[in-house]
């Protein structure tokens, strides 16, 4: 009985002695960057996701909880196997907490399983895909600058609302092309129209003439590009080769960034809507974040690059404010502590990990509106947060439901 | 009948076939190149992807800093890229001609990610855009679909290349030497022929081909630092099913598989990036030289 109790009395200081010690595992916060460093999405997430994360790090001023902040990063190419071979290697033996940034959303999806299984945290800045909040959300993922959802509901319902009622989809055959589709479509449905074709081109494909010919064949108003980066620019190029506008049909690039506006030039990308959670010119803060950024990049920042600021930001506050790097812990005070960034204002995190703050619906600007490079958007309307994302009933999400 | 049984209207079916037809003109162009290095040189030249995107830069280079238009472009991308193509053959490859094949396809192959790599630090993996000639603006309608001026062009143009270099190879006095100087490089020499300077013409030549492949593919893509290795490996696959170093394989097969991709992106387009390993695979299965090669 003695024996017993000592034994007991022992475990429990060393516990408490443990938890009063080890806030912060291995003596350092360690965040990898995992993203595309080399191929179509390189420009999009990139050396710049990494460079934004630096940046956050360095605001924070260098260390939370007295402990030093260590930025990470690796190449996925675009593949679920990588990636997951990287956030294992990262976790079990590089001692990294948290991943951050991680588009192509086959890539995000195999990693949330993992940090999930692991416990260390997933800040989503890059994948789109709003699976990542639904059936498959993780209790330490954080989905954090926009989804699938999101940019159906901004340029999707813009495009239909303004008259464009039949669409046909040019969507990239993986895992966030076909959640774009899928969210588009009941959008679509939603508003009084109607889909008439879809065509799933492979990842990263150079010619799109004769996918863009069967769009044409289709005469649907509308033809949906369900798809990201050189994909997206290659098919609005060859869309004006073929001249489908001139013949009366119009595109919706459903998911364009700035970087995309600025390879294909005004002159073809003009007219174009598109959705984004930030544009560098909106406000003060916004143009003096990125004059800091292109100090150090030579492209101006998209929205997935202020949102692996704003990600790594809020995740170190929470360190701060948990006194812990536990994954769990940390997460319920990113779900708890608000959403204050250079970009977001009066923004918060909902139970099943998504960020929610306004979006922005933006029209890219003719040739002659344009004072220089990267001038390139103008605002069309604010997207309120209440309105900009998936209710979180509609989400599925196991953990979330009764919230 | 038949189209019904399909279940594609025969006009898109015209209209598909033409595109692949397009297309095919950029893998006969490229397999081209590589067919002759090799034929010639019995270099596996991996570059050659890298080399193409070289040319769709020297223009779009061209043209932002210099004004130089697309025509011009057509003959001067070429000429700088292969005069870049025989300082490597100088330098580098010329020092592996006696070893195995292996050391010549790690070597370009690893030039490739250097040259690859180099041009995405500079100008970022978005791509630069480079607008259709004037006076290739436009389309014409065939009724079955909206031709492009420029796709058009991108036929004609590619056909009058590769049936030059075939007849220049296979047909010419020139072209005899040089099949000569592969067969028998000791006896050519005899004859008072300067072999290794016909050499490193032929691989400038090659590496011509691929920039001028650049030059026409940039007005239609992007252009792009990864342009190259994203065709690389189909045209590999072209070449290994034209039989290596056929000349007239290489063409036949490079139209020949764009339209069977083509055909692929209507009927089942999520294979179309995989259909042409499909066909290498049970060709090499089959006839293991390639449909045009000759076992050496």
């Amino acid at each position: 009985m003695w024996l017993k109790l000592t034994l007991a009395s022992l475990v429990a200081l060393g516990a408490t002695l443990g938890n009063a010690q080890a806030q912060i595992s291995d003596d350092v916060v360690k965040i990898g960057v995992l993203n595309d460093q080399a191929s179509l999405y390189a420009d999009l997430t990139g050396q710049g996701s990494v460079i934004a994360a630096r940046l956050a790090a360095e605001d924070f001023g260098g260390k939370v909880l007295g402990k030093p902040i260590e930025i990470v990063f690796a190449d996925h190419q675009n593949k679920p196997d990588v990636g997951s071979t990287v956030a294992n290697r990262w976790i079990d033996v590089e001692k990294v907490d948290a991943i951050a940034d991680v588009p192509t959303s086959s890539v995000a999806l195999a990693v949330q399983e993992i940090t999930k299984n692991k416990n260390r945290m997933l800040l989503i800045s890059g994948a789109a895909s709003s699976a990542l909040t639904s059936d498959k959300c993780s209790p330490t993922g954080i989905h954090w600058t926009y989804d699938t959802w999101a940019l159906a509901n901004g340029t999707g319902k813009a495009t239909v609302l303004a008259g464009g009622d039949s669409w046909f989809f040019l969507t990239a055959d993986y895992a966030f092309g076909h959640a774009l589709e899928k969210d588009t479509t009941d959008v679509v449905k939603a508003n009084g129209g109607k889909v008439l074709g879809v065509v799933r081109h492979p990842l990263n494909s150079s010619d799109f003439s004769s996918f863009l010919l069967q769009a044409q064949a289709s005469k649907a108003k509308i033809i949906g590009l369900a798809n990201a980066g050189t994909d997206t620019t290659n098919s609005i190029k060859q869309a004006a080769e073929f001249g489908i506008v001139k013949g009366g049909q119009n595109l919706a690039g459903l998911l364009v960034f700035l970087n995309d506006v600025h390879a294909l030039g005004l002159d073809v990308a003009q007219g174009l809507m598109l959705t984004e959670a930030f544009y560098w010119d909106l406000t003060d803060e916004t143009r003096a974040w990125t004059k800091r950024f292109t100090q150090r990049h030579k492209q101006h920042p998209n929205m997935i690059h202020a949102g692996v600021y704003g990600a790594v930001t809020h995740y170190l506050k929470a360190i701060q404010a948990a006194g812990t790097d536990e994954a769990k812990a940390v997460a319920a005070k990113m779900k708890e502590l608000p959403v204050d960034d250079f970009f977001t204002k009066g923004g918060r995190v909902r139970e099943d990990g998504r960020t929610i703050r306004d979006m922005y619906l933006f029209q890219v600007k003719k040739p002659a509106e344009s004072k220089g490079p990267w001038d390139y958007y103008k605002l069309v309307r604010t997207i309120p947060a209440a309105e900009a994302f998936r209710p979180i009933e509609q989400g599925n999400c196991p953990f979330a439901k009764k919230s | 009948m038949i189209f019904e049984l399909l279940g594609v209207p025969p006009q898109a079916l015209f209209g598909q076939l033409l595109l692949g037809l397009i297309n095919g003109a950029f893998y006969a162009m490229l397999s081209l190149g590589l067919a002759v290095i090799f034929g010639l040189m019995n270099v596996i030249n991996f570059t050659h992807g890298a080399q193409y995107m070289m040319g769709a830069f020297v223009a779009w280079l061209g043209l932002k800093y210099l004004g130089v238009n697309y025509w011009l472009a057509l003959v001067l991308a070429p000429i700088v890229v292969g005069a870049s193509g025989i300082i490597l053959e100088q330098l580098l490859l010329k020092r592996l001609y006696h070893l195995d094949h292996l050391y010549g396809l790690l070597l370009t192959f690893g030039l490739a990610l250097i040259i690859e790599g180099l041009f995405r630090h500079q100008y970022g993996s978005s791509g630069q855009p480079y607008a259709i000639p004037d006076a290739l603006k436009g389309s014409q309608n065939l009724g079955f679909m909206f031709l492009p001026n420029y796709r058009a062009w991108v036929v004609v143009g590619s056909l009058i290349f590769c049936l030059g270099t075939w007849f220049v190879i296979e047909r010419t006095k020139l072209g005899a030497y040089l099949r000569a100087a592969t067969e028998n490089p000791q006896l050519v020499r005899a004859f008072g022929i300067n072999v290794p300077r016909m050499i490193m013409l032929t691989y400038g030549f090659g590496v011509g081909l691929a920039a001028l492949a650049g030059v026409m593919a940039a007005p239609i893509q992007q252009v792009n630092p990864l342009m190259g290795s994203n065709l690389m490996v189909v045209v590999f696959a072209v070449v290994v099913i034209g039989g290596m170093g056929s000349i007239m394989g290489s063409i036949v097969t490079g139209f020949a598989l764009g339209v069977v991709e083509g055909l692929t992106k209507v009927f089942y387009p999520e294979a179309s990036n995989t259909v042409i390993f499909v066909i290498m695979a049970i060709v090499l299965l089959i006839k293991p030289a390639g449909l045009f090669g000759r076992t050496r």
